[in-house]
């Protein structure tokens, strides 16, 4: 028949190494799934471990609570993107957004900016 | 005068013109070397790749020029000769090709892939593995139907491959085992790649239902600095332990992803990110190009690899969506199906084609970054399905 041909190995080696094969793909990554699992719990406990200690020492002194400031946000927030649109177009959208959201334009991050034509 | 008519004549002998009528194959390989450059210039078919390779095509089946020797490899194969002689005795073409059997592009282009991947989806969403795992389907449907089709074990394994949907991993396993067939399975792979915005959709629409296509899943949890550059480290560790053959390729896929991460090697990161990732390329595209040599790449073995690639791709995204389909229904609607077609590496290609469904179905839909987790676990579990298929036919 056209389509069955001789290979070197039959048909039903050639089942038995797929049966084998994808079984050894997803015992890996099943492995990998486990221990990246494991990597966040654990890092996940440090954190947690972390901010505890920190926080010991600071309830000592115990200072009359401040009316805390907003601390500033960072200077940049990511880098954004120009499609066909001229550096001071940009700057002016960002201003009216930032403006018309109420918000610092630092606190906002905005992806890219592209004319729709 | 007769000395002026012996000069001409000799030039024309000398000439590919007076051969390139010789042998059709050659003019049909032109034909074909142009087509793909079309694919990749206009149509923007992985252009990258496709335009080095379809350039390759054309060099080596200009007569005369001999730039490649497809002779001289099968002597290299057979260890009659050895690189020395490839580099005394080759044509450009045949010197940039060692690069390829060497195994050298494939893994410095993973370098690359490594620094340019966000493992972040993966690590904030382990399950994703699984979907990743389901994805390699492919692989093994079509390294069963090649068998039927009469290829032998080696060559059905590469041509199994092409369903990783990773082009590299497909050079590499390809070189190694049945190098004679490199040019029809790394021109099926990213061809396929290419057109996987055509080839999954249907698969996906009449796999999943409205309902599940409509899905919305979770935000993602943020993932810290320190679990990014702890990932690599532990994936080299564990799966070139596990699986030696893919230390070359998972080894650099994770050096270039700890490059990014660790963020004191910026500059190497930009370098495997840019400029070494484009020259590579170059090498790559063009030495696998070289191989398509019309004598051994215009046979019914070519038409069959084509067939199967498209087969592997298609049982590939089915294996993800299914196994989609069962998380879907295990964590009571949760997860959305449609990112198991995402597992097919092919990144991000195949991880916005989930995106662009998703959203087809509930505009309110972002399934991108849930199906990046897939996707980037694909390109692990087609390099594990390569060292696989190495350690067993290599």
């Amino acid at each position: 028949m056209f389509f069955i041909l001789k290979s070197d190995i039959s048909i039903l080696e050639a089942l038995g190494y797929s049966l084998l094969g994808i079984a050894i793909v997803f015992a890996a990554l099943l492995l990998l799934m486990a221990i990246i699992k494991i990597q966040s719990a654990l890092m996940s406990k440090g954190k947690e471990k972390k901010p505890a200690a920190a926080a010991a020492p600071a309830a000592a002194p115990a200072p009359a609570a401040p009316a805390q400031a907003k601390p500033a946000a960072p200077g940049s927030a990511g880098e954004i993107k120009l499609y066909d649109v001229p550096d001071k177009t940009a700057a002016m959208i960002m201003a009216i957004v930032a403006d018309t959201l109420k918000k610092p334009l630092n606190e906002l991050r905005f992806k890219s900016i592209k004319e729709v034509k | 005068m007769s000395s002026v008519i012996d000069i001409l004549s000799n030039l024309w002998f000398d000439s590919g013109f007076s051969n390139l009528f010789t042998d059709w194959r050659s003019l049909v390989m032109i034909v074909v070397a142009c087509g793909l450059l079309y694919l990749g210039i206009v149509k923007k078919f992985e252009p990258l790749l496709l335009v080095g390779i379809a350039f390759g095509t054309l060099l080596t089946n200009l007569p005369g020029a001999g730039l490649y020797h497809p002779e001289l490899w099968d002597e290299v194969i057979a260890h009659t000769k050895g690189y020395g002689d490839v580099l005394r005795e080759g044509g450009l073409l045949d010197i940039l090709y060692i690069g390829v059997k060497a195994g050298i592009y494939p893994s410095l282009i993973f370098l690359g892939v490594g620094a340019m991947t966000d493992f972040g989806p993966l690590l904030s969403n382990p399950k994703s593995l699984l979907l990743g795992s389901a994805a390699q389907l492919g692989v093994y449907c079509a390294f069963i139907l090649a068998i039927l089709l009469g290829f032998t074990g080696n060559q059905a394994a590469s041509i199994g491959i092409i369903g990783g949907a990773d082009g590299p991993t497909a050079i590499f396993l390809t070189s190694k085992l049945a190098p004679e067939l490199l040019g029809a399975i790394a021109i099926a792979a990213y061809s396929y790649m290419a057109l996987i915005p055509l080839i999954q959709p249907p698969i996906m629409r009449a796999l999943t239902t409205k309902k599940e296509r409509e899905t919305k899943m979770e935000q993602l949890r943020p993932v810290s600095k320190a679990e990014k550059i702890v990932f690599p480290i532990i994936v080299a560790i564990f799966v070139i332990l596990l699986l030696p053959s893919t230390a070359p390729l998972i080894g650099c896929l994770m050096l270039g992803n700890l490059f990014r991460e660790c963020g004191v090697t910026d500059r190497l990161s930009d370098t495997a990110q840019n400029a070494l990732m484009n020259i590579v390329t170059i090498f790559l595209g063009v030495s696998v190009g070289a191989t398509t040599v019309a004598a051994r790449f215009l046979t019914f073995d070519t038409l069959k690899i084509v067939l199967l690639g498209l087969l592997a791709f298609c049982f590939s995204t089915v294996g993800g969506l299914l196994l989609g389909k069962v998380m879907y229904k295990v964590t009571k609607g949760k997860i959305n199906p449609l990112i198991g077609s995402a597992g097919v590496s092919a990144v991000p290609m195949a991880a916005r084609v989930s995106q662009v469904e998703g959203q087809k179905a509930n505009p309110s839909n972002f399934l991108l970054m849930h199906a990046m987790g897939p996707n980037v676990a694909g390109v692990i579990g087609s390099a594990v399905a390569a060292g696989f298929l190495l350690a067993l036919f290599g």
